[in-house]
């Protein structure tokens, strides 16, 4: 130990110790914050300089939305009949696995399927022969369906209601 | 609604803290080695400090321009290792030259690989920009892959056969392990294949039992990698490179279609493998019985494949115990290899128990942040190769610390970021600008508000609701 004392050298590897710790213990408390995992973890409400910086912070409230709680048929040879709806999917079509089963000769036997996502019912068409209409406008993907919008298959109009 | 609820912080000031933290256990390191061996402060600790210094600030400054919400902390935790590594290589070559004045130090030359090593790292994170441009090169890195395994079988001039394995090619310079490269364009290859083949693996094949088996020709690429492993082993006779090439191809495909049959499959195929490797090559025979008798005096001596170097590194980390002795104050240079395989031992007799296992929290960090990046990418390619890529360096860190302290037979694997080696260096800093670029994709947060603009507003009760009403109407 050429100019240092032993006691130095003794401190210092122990320091050294104690320093190697501090960044295994500092690292994981960086990454505190990003433990959760798939869920979106808030932080508080965003400072003032915070929304100046990034203005998509300031949530909008979202839109009043009644959930729908019944299928409707509007139209078509089952016009009239009502459909609770409960958490499951809805399948639509000829079929008689169908939840509604629609006697139409344009329906296909699986049709289309109505299934609920968070607070919302969607309408996905299962490639249908004469395909399914929401509003007026051909399904070609998903979309949600607000109550009132009437859906056509075949000869059947069918609506959700709150 | 907005998607974004947290405030996107790109968490680089957070990066900037750690990396100046993991500058000084880095330096210091190599400031209590220089001081362990009586040594003053002398030019290769400035060469040292100046190295890690600049470079670990050039990639974070990097990261700030290219890649603002890459992870914040793996590029800290490879800088602490990469610093630890070489105060424990330039340690070993003060106890080298204070027994044989001609030896030649491995340090500054690790110091020059860093360099390499860091500066190919930026340069791809400036290139690549992305990492979903990958897949495109899928097939072309296949090929990357096989010359690059066929380079050291290739004729004196190229390959060159050191202690039995013949991984290394000369490059002018020096020496260089084609290998270590191919483990990253095999987890391209692996990920581009599994990421488009995925649907038509899972969905195939009958079912028996709880298990679905896959059909015969899917198992084709499972079965080259087999073959690849079992080559390696064969021609190249390194058991730690076909052991991480499989593990490697395991975890991709399992994570690709989460069947436990192919797990199966695979250890069936590792079983056969091993099987013959045992019956037919005396070294992986002898490796096993020096692990299984490491402490047999006959075992312990016999040369080659004795368990000298194992039980050494095993008294160097008892002699270190929970303490160690203190950079420069053991005797890690008794073991052979000190510097490169049996680094970890060589830690553990200097650091003690207290300092080893702050490294292997470092690894582990290190590993966990990839699979996270893994988690957060939303593409399958992203998902696969971060997975593989961060599994090869657990992988590697495994076989390697395992076999130090006889939990496994010692197999001759580089520890990640420390081990003496520039193709190693070289290929772990690829890993980890991979891991940024993947983490980046991760963590950025989306412009705009994604479920807007993914599901159009819902067609509204005015408008063309209006015109079928109307419409009924007038047929009414």
């Amino acid at each position: 130990m050429s100019d240092v004392g032993e006691l130095t050298v003794t401190l210092l590897r122990f320091g050294f110790l104690i320093l190697l710790w501090i960044l295994v213990l500092s690292t994981v408390g960086a990454l505190r914050r990003d433990l959760v995992v798939g869920r979106r973890n808030r932080v508080g409400t965003p400072t003032a300089r915070e929304v100046r910086r990034n203005p998509e912070l300031v949530e909008q409230p979202a839109p009043v939305r009644t959930a729908a709680r019944q299928l409707v048929v509007t139209e078509g040879p089952l016009a009239g009949t009502v459909l609770e709806l409960a958490a499951s999917p809805i399948l639509l079509g000829r079929a008689q696995e169908s939840s509604l089963v629609l006697e139409d000769d344009y329906a296909s036997g699986r049709h289309a399927r109505l299934f609920p996502q968070g607070s919302r019912w969607f309408i996905e068409d299962l490639g249908s022969t004469n395909g399914t209409y929401l509003g007026g406008q051909q399904l070609t993907r998903a979309l949600p369906v607000e109550p009132g919008v009437p859906i056509r298959i075949g000869k059947t109009v069918i609506e959700l209601r709150p | 609604m907005s998607d974004v609820l947290t405030v996107p912080r790109s968490r680089r000031t957070v990066e900037f803290f750690l990396l100046l933290l993991a500058l000084v256990v880095g330096v210091g390191a190599n400031y209590l080695a220089n001081l362990g061996r009586g040594e003053p402060v002398d030019d290769y600790l400035l060469s040292v400090a100046l190295t890690l210094g600049l470079m670990g600030l050039f990639v974070h400054v990097i990261l700030r321009f290219r890649a603002k919400y890459a992870d914040p902390v793996i590029l800290p935790i490879v800088v602490a290792l990469n610093g630890i590594g070489l105060a424990m290589i330039h340690r070993l070559d003060l106890s080298a030259v204070a027994v044989n004045p001609d030896f030649t130090p491995v340090a500054p030359q690790q110091v020059l690989w860093t360099i390499v090593a860091v500066g190919a790292a930026a340069a791809l994170l400036i290139l690549l920009r992305d990492h979903r441009l990958l897949p495109r090169f899928t097939y072309t890195s296949l090929v990357v892959s096989a010359i690059l395994l066929l380079l050291p079988l290739m004729p004196p001039p190229i390959g060159l056969e050191i202690n039995g394995a013949r991984i290394w090619i000369s490059v002018g310079f020096g020496t260089f392990q084609p290998g270590e490269i191919a483990k990253i364009t095999l987890a391209i290859f692996f990920a581009g294949y599994l990421s488009t083949n995925r649907d038509l693996i899972l969905l195939a094949g009958k079912k028996i039992g709880p298990l679905q088996l896959p059909r015969f020709r899917d198992l084709a690429p499972m079965a080259a990698a087999w073959v690849v492993s079992i080559g390696v082993l064969i021609f190249q006779r390194d058991l730690g490179s076909s052991i991480l090439f499989f593990g490697l191809f395991m975890v991709m495909i399992y994570v690709a279609t989460s069947r436990v049959s192919w797990v199966l499959i695979g250890l069936a195929m590792i079983a056969v493998g091993v099987f013959v490797a045992l019956e037919l090559f005396s070294h992986v025979a002898l490796r096993f019985d020096s692990w299984i008798n490491a402490f047999d005096p006959e075992v312990y001596n016999r040369t080659p494949g004795g368990s000298g170097q194992v039980v050494q590194g095993l008294f160097g980390l008892a002699d270190g115990g929970l303490l160690g002795t203190g950079l420069g104050g053991g005797r890690p240079d008794l073991v052979t290899y000190a510097n490169s395989d049996m680094i970890i031992a060589a830690l553990g007799e200097e650091l003690g128990l207290i300092g080893i296992v702050a490294i292997v929290m470092l690894y582990v960090i290190l590993v966990s942040r990839g699979i996270r990046a893994a988690l957060g990418t939303k593409d399958g390619f992203g998902k696969l190769l971060a997975c593989g890529l961060s599994f090869t360096i657990a992988l590697q860190c495994f076989v390697v610390i395992g076999g130090i302290t006889r939990l496994i037979p010692l197999t001759g694997l580089t520890t990640p970021f420390m081990s003496a080696g520039g193709s190693s260096l070289l290929a772990n800093w690829l890993i980890v600008a991979l891991l940024l670029l993947i983490s980046e994709t991760a963590r950025r947060p989306t412009v705009s508000a994604p479920m807007k603009n993914s599901f159009p507003e819902p067609v509204g009760v005015t408008g063309k609701l209006g015109r079928t009403r109307s419409a009924k109407g007038a047929r009414g």
